[in-house]
């Protein structure tokens, strides 16, 4: 394999261009928030959310406990044509997002200084776009149905949504690739190079073992924070949990009262799901840094 | 470029007249030297008079601006030298060991040969007991970098280099980070590689040792070779003010 000579650059790789990157990717301040939530907060919460309809809507003759029968009746329809969704668009999304971010992240430290920058320049363009941008975009840029061979085949909006996703979750996962990598002391790239090791033997022989880990839990809290961003799409009309709860508070004639036990049931489950996934996130970080 | 056999008896690494700059910043200015087979040198020198950087050049760490620089009778700074091929007969030993932190000390040394010259495994493996045992470790082959001291952690990096069978061995002062205690064991390590005829070509600051295992030593500052000379000659008569008023500090 012939490596061209670059110039002057010596190790182009490890010092692509200078840019500070806007915020890290790598801190975990989501999970971190979310599992010191303590179990006291939650409490006030519910009281305060069962005050709610007494205060507001004393005159109206539809009773909490109407309500709560109400989302019991609506729960499993809630839950398992609308949360199992959610949960389905969060995995393909974060699949999706990184293979996409990984390649994007390799991309970002290529020693081809076209693809090298035209890589950041998609990391940086969709980690700072607002999500429910991308969504619309996607949304009304997608064709409704592809044409292969003489079958078509009609693309679900939920589909579509998750590519949306997709677009920051593979730009975040690209600079925690990014960081990871350049994370190795260089003298590990020269130690491979003079060994005869080529690029992409130093890259995945020796670099990347040693960063994967490290980018386990930054990986994690992007998981997280894309699941409870997955309410979004309900905007986009996929029938997900918001969307549901909305129709079965509309089919039990929109009484005010029905908010706060449907949102807030949405409210619990997104927390229950994901308080275990920050908590784990935060271990693993503790037991990575202990590691190195 | 050349494309005459090299025969041994000439130089095996040819450097001349090699100019380098960093950005303003001209580390190297118009260096030469010549390295016979079997041969042992010494460069001594300040911080900053751009050793490193040279060593550096010898197996296309660096590149050069003007000059040349030729092993085995193969221009190094050819745009169209195969650079592994360089570094397969170019062995380098780093100031900070730079092991391969997630591997054991045998699979560090067993690595290259294997991935890279894909050798088969047990032939590796016997050589690289082999290595192991001679560098002293014998025992340690399952034992992470981390769990080495200094001094084994840097015998591990010589015979992870000396497993590729290289023509020439480059030292970057492979034992300025080391505790004084450990400084000896790494020290015997390359004197026995050169005893063994191993052409060397070493960057330290242990003037005791190069005194005893150069062949030549030179001097250099700000980007010249001040002076050189074998060591019996090179300690006691330096002419230049610099050198004298270097070694006066280092002896
Ligand atoms: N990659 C680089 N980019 C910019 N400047 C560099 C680079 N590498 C070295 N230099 C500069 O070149 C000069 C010579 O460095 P070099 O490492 O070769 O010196 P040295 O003789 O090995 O010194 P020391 O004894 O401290 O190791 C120094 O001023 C250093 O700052
Ligand atoms: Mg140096």
């Amino acid at each position: 394999m012939k490596y061209p000579l670059q110039g002057n650059t010596d190790l182009a790789v490890l010092k692509p261009f200078n840019y500070s990157p806007a915020g890290s990717v790598q801190d975990l301040q989501f999970s971190r928030w979310l599992a010191e939530f303590s179990p006291r907060s939650l409490l006030w919460l519910a009281l305060l959310a069962c005050l709610w309809p007494g205060i507001v809507l004393a005159q109206s003759n539809y009773t909490m406990a109407q309500a709560l029968d109400a989302l019991w009746r609506w729960l499993p329809f809630v839950v398992s044509k609308g949360f199992v969704l959610n949960l389905v668009v969060s995995f393909l999304t974060m699949l999706i997002g990184t293979i996409a971010g990984v390649i994007l992240g390799l991309g970002q430290i290529s020693p081809i200084r076209a693809v090298a920058r035209t890589s950041w320049f998609v990391t940086q363009l969709f980690r700072n776009s607002p999500w429910l941008v991308l969504l619309f975009i996607v949304m009304l840029a997608f064709p409704f149905e592809i044409t292969i061979g003489s079958t078509v085949y009609q693309i679900p909006d939920w589909l579509k949504a998750v590519f949306g996703l997709a677009l920051p979750i593979m730009a975040n996962i690209s600079e925690i690739v990014r960081g990871a990598i350049q994370s190795v002391p260089t003298g590990q790239w020269e130690a491979a190079e003079s060994l005869a090791y080529t690029r992409q033997q130093t890259l995945w022989l020796v670099i990347l073992p040693q960063c994967f880990k490290r980018m386990i839990p930054p990986w994690m809290n992007w998981y997280a924070i894309l699941t409870m961003a997955t309410p979004l799409i309900s905007l986009l009309g996929v029938e997900e949990i918001v969307t549901l709860s909305r129709q079965a508070m509309e089919a039990e004639d929109n009484h005010p009262e029905l908010l706060v036990p449907f949102f807030g049931f949405a409210l619990i489950i997104f927390f229950a799901y994901c308080y275990p996934i920050a908590r784990y996130t935060l271990r693993l970080e503790k037991r990575f840094a202990i590691i190195q | 470029m050349s494309d005459t056999a090299w025969t041994p008896d000439q130089p095996l690494v040819s450097i001349r007249d090699v100019h380098k700059s960093f950005g303003d910043l001209e580390v190297l200015k118009g260096v030469s030297l010549d390295v016979m087979k079997g041969e042992v040198i010494c460069i001594i020198g300040p911080s900053g008079s751009g050793k490193s950087t040279l060593i550096r050049c010898v197996n296309a760490l660096n590149t050069i601006d003007r000059g040349s620089i030729m092993v085995e009778g193969q221009e190094v700074h050819d745009p169209d030298l195969d650079k592994l091929e360089l570094r397969k007969k170019v062995g380098m030993v780093f100031q900070q060991y730079n092991l391969f932190p997630h591997k054991t000390a045998l699979e560090n040394v067993m690595m290259a040969p294997l991935k890279v010259l894909k050798q088969p495994p047990d032939e590796v493996e016997k050589r690289a007991r082999a290595l192991i045992d001679r560098v002293n470790l014998t025992g340690k082959e399952g034992a992470y970098p981390g769990e080495l001291s200094g001094g084994q952690q840097q015998r591990v990096a010589i015979a992870r280099s000396l497993a590729m069978n290289p023509d020439v061995m480059l030292f970057d002062e492979v034992t300025a980070a080391l505790d004084p205690e450990t400084v000896n064991e790494v020290l015997l390590a390359i004197k026995d590689l050169a005893q063994d005829g191993m052409t060397c070509i070493l960057v330290t600051h242990e003037m005791g040792f190069a005194r005893e295992v150069a062949d030549h030593i030179y001097f250099t500052d700000r980007g010249i070779i001040v002076e050189h000379g074998p060591p019996t000659t090179f300690f006691s008569e330096a002419k230049d003010p610099r050198t004298q008023e270097f070694l006066s500090q280092i002896l």
